[in-house]
């Protein structure tokens, strides 16, 4: 019925979803000076979040817990980097490992260590009219779960706030000059603080997304790296809204086209496909970290 | 300056009472009982001869090493995360090698399976430090991003050219009896690589502190710029060398678990080690000779844990909050800065101590 590139795409948006939900909220958090590399912890803290609540009060409950876990945790990060001035990626690291412990802790007493039974609703595609009958890429772009429409809105949204409103500058400003930008009257600490808390939002959502729009359960460490392809997302996508959400298309292609060449027959062991998106990261930042700017203040422990 | 140190030892106390507190917490809300939990813990990693030797020492030696990749790399403020990856490449290339010498009964064997594991631990490092230097790219995500490619590595080494001639488990064929490390007693599973583990320790130890290349190391790790400018240091040099020599570390680590303890490579030969080891490396201060220690403590926990889990029920996991609290804990009083810059990777700062 699907013709393989129609299958590709779709797969390319599929996964691309949870990737530009957790990249957008990265890019918002990095223009603000901080690197947040536990929204790798966000995301299983959002995914986590989704499974417990989303068994009692459904879908709408599932997305709320998710975001209440990515913001918990987004609190834990921010107390320590903006308030005690820990460094920015061992507290980052620390509070991974913390995720870690917590959510597998968690899901194991609550499920046991199984958890094979676990049946959780999911939210299907929602075919949006007329957009989605575009030939080739309609289907594709057009009919997926509502978490991918959030990220159409989303990024030019976040574009417009970033480059076009007065706290979209002052967001910037802070990354950029934090000094200059305290005098000028910018509140540096609480400003990163809601940028930090924002990272929280869309990463938790990302979890909400894999468990109840394409996994349907919670595995233990079931990121699986979606944090950190984010960061590399925004670096590629050049602190820039727009920029991120089209390199998290190109990473969900990456990840998809192991479907596709499968589904040629190539005779390829399934573990390069498997590591492709990683590798992709690699010569990707290799090609483009040392010509890009990022903001000048980005992970440096300032006493605001 | 005495009262504000004090304070926060006392801060870091306090944080980890209350991690140890919420943990036990936790488990009181599963069902489980936390004062047996507490117990199964002491009992199954200190509690004999046997749990302290077979059991928290074994466990310690790939925490030790891999402690101490993490700490020299640290100590030149190279931000090595990926020790994971490249414990598990010097697994994979000492299984290799330890198969390939299979026929032949030298004393030559053990010496060459560690030599292999430290050069591709090496070599898995130097993509990243190569990454580094000439292209500017952050170590902290492109080794996380090789930790990744190495387990899938590993995968496909398991069910594609290193599998069991009979092809039906994802793990290669056991290593002959001359690849595997001597253990010291017939009664304990403790072998040569812890000792081999604490030597390479007091090694380092020794090189950081009394050598031209320990002062350079030191040097380019406390102040980068300074290290240029004023004492003509060849900066990328020296945070290249400490990569490599941090990769070959982890190396041999998986080496030293293949040949000392597993006999053979299989998928989740490393529980995590590579991410304990920051913890173990941060709560040594980043002091070679300290490692030991820290990594016989974490040794000691993560052995307990897995006893309470056997005995007591009570997810193992919970383990990674305490170690999450101890680094937390740490940053919070120590101030261990990395202040990386995504602009240029040879900007890093590092201000430990």
């Amino acid at each position: 019925m699907t013709d393989p590139g129609t299958a590709f795409l779709a797969a390319t948006v599929r996964t691309a979803t949870p990737l530009a939900l957790a990249a957008l909220g990265e890019v918002v958090a990095e223009r603000a000076g901080v690197i947040n590399i536990s929204i790798e912890g966000v995301i299983l803290a959002g995914a986590l979040g989704a499974t417990v609540a989303a068994r009692t009060w459904g879908i709408a409950g599932g997305f709320a817990a998710a975001i209440l876990g990515g913001v918990a945790l987004a609190l834990v990060f921010a107390l320590f980097v903006l308030w005690l001035h820990a460094d920015q990626i061992i507290t980052g690291t620390a509070v991974i490992l913390f995720a870690f412990g917590l959510t597998g802790t968690l899901y194991r007493a609550l499920f046991g260590a199984t958890g094979a039974a676990l049946s959780i609703p999911t939210i299907g595609p929602r075919r949006i009219p007329v957009l989605s009958s575009i030939p080739e890429i309609g289907p594709a772009f057009f009919d997926q779960p509502v978490p991918t429409y959030a990220v159409y809105l989303l990024t030019p949204l976040l574009w417009w706030w970033m480059y076009r409103t007065h706290s979209g500058l002052a967001l910037r400003a802070v990354g950029e000059a934090p000094a200059a930008a305290q005098a000028a009257g910018v509140r540096v600490r609480r400003l990163r603080l809601y940028a930090i808390l924002f990272g929280g939002i869309t990463g938790g959502v990302a979890g909400g997304t894999l468990v109840l729009a394409q996994v349907g359960t919670f595995a233990e460490g079931m990121s699986a790296g979606r944090g950190f392809i984010a960061i590399a997302i925004v670096v590629l996508g050049r602190w820039n809204p727009a920029g991120v959400a089209v390199a998290a298309l190109v990473f969900g292609a990456a990840s998809a086209l192991q479907y596709l060449l499968q589904a040629l027959g190539l005779a390829l062991p399934y573990q390069l496909f498997l590591a492709l998106p990683y590798l992709l990261t690699l010569a990707a930042l290799a090609g483009v970290a040392g010509r890009v700017h990022a903001p000048a203040a980005l992970a440096r422990t300032d006493e605001f | 300056m005495v009262d504000t140190q004090r304070r926060s030892y006392w801060f870091a106390v306090a944080l980890i009472a209350v991690l140890v507190l919420a943990a036990g917490a936790l488990l009181a809300a599963t069902g489980v009982d936390p004062l047996r939990a507490g117990q199964a813990l002491v009992s199954g990693s200190l509690g004999s001869w046997y749990a302290i030797g077979s059991g928290t020492l074994v466990r310690a030696t790939p925490l030790i090493l891999t402690g101490l990749s993490v700490a020299v790399s640290f100590r030149a403020g190279v931000f090595n995360i990926g020790a994971d990856g490249q414990f598990l490449v010097g697994a994979a290339a000492a299984t290799w090698v330890a198969l390939l010498c299979r026929t032949s009964a030298s004393w030559l064997v053990i010496p060459a399976v560690i030599a292999a594991s430290a050069i591709a631990g090496a070599a898995w490092a130097g993509i990243a430090a190569v990454l580094r230097t000439r292209f500017h790219v952050l170590e902290v995500i492109s080794t996380l991003m090789l930790n990744f490619v190495a387990s899938y590595l590993i995968s496909y080494l398991v069910r594609g050219p290193l599998q069991e001639p009979t092809h039906v488990y994802p793990q290669t064929s056991s290593i002959a009896d001359t690849a595997r490390l001597p253990r010291f007693g017939p009664t304990t599973r403790l072998h040569l690589g812890f000792a081999l583990a604490i030597a390479a320790c007091l090694l380092v130890w020794w090189t950081v502190r009394f050598t031209a290349a320990g002062f350079r190391l030191r040097l380019v790790g406390a102040n980068p710029d300074a290290a240029r400018s004023a004492a003509q240091i060849d900066v990328d040099r020296v945070t290249t060398n400490a990569f490599l020599l941090s990769g070959a570390i982890a190396g041999i680590a998986g080496a030293l678990e293949v040949s000392g303890v597993t006999f053979a490579l299989y998928e989740n030969i490393s529980p995590g080690y590579g991410y304990t080891a920051i913890a173990v490396a941060l709560l040594a201060r980043l002091d070679a000779g300290a490692v030991i220690a820290t990594g016989i403590l974490f040794g000691t926990l993560e052995t307990g844990a897995s006893a309470m889990q056997r005995d007591a029920g009570a997810p193992s996991v919970i383990v990674s909050i305490i170690e999450a609290g101890i680094i937390l804990a740490l940053v919070a009083v120590d101030r261990v800065r990395f202040a990386a810059t995504l602009n240029g990777a040879s900007e890093h700062r590092v201000a430990a101590e």
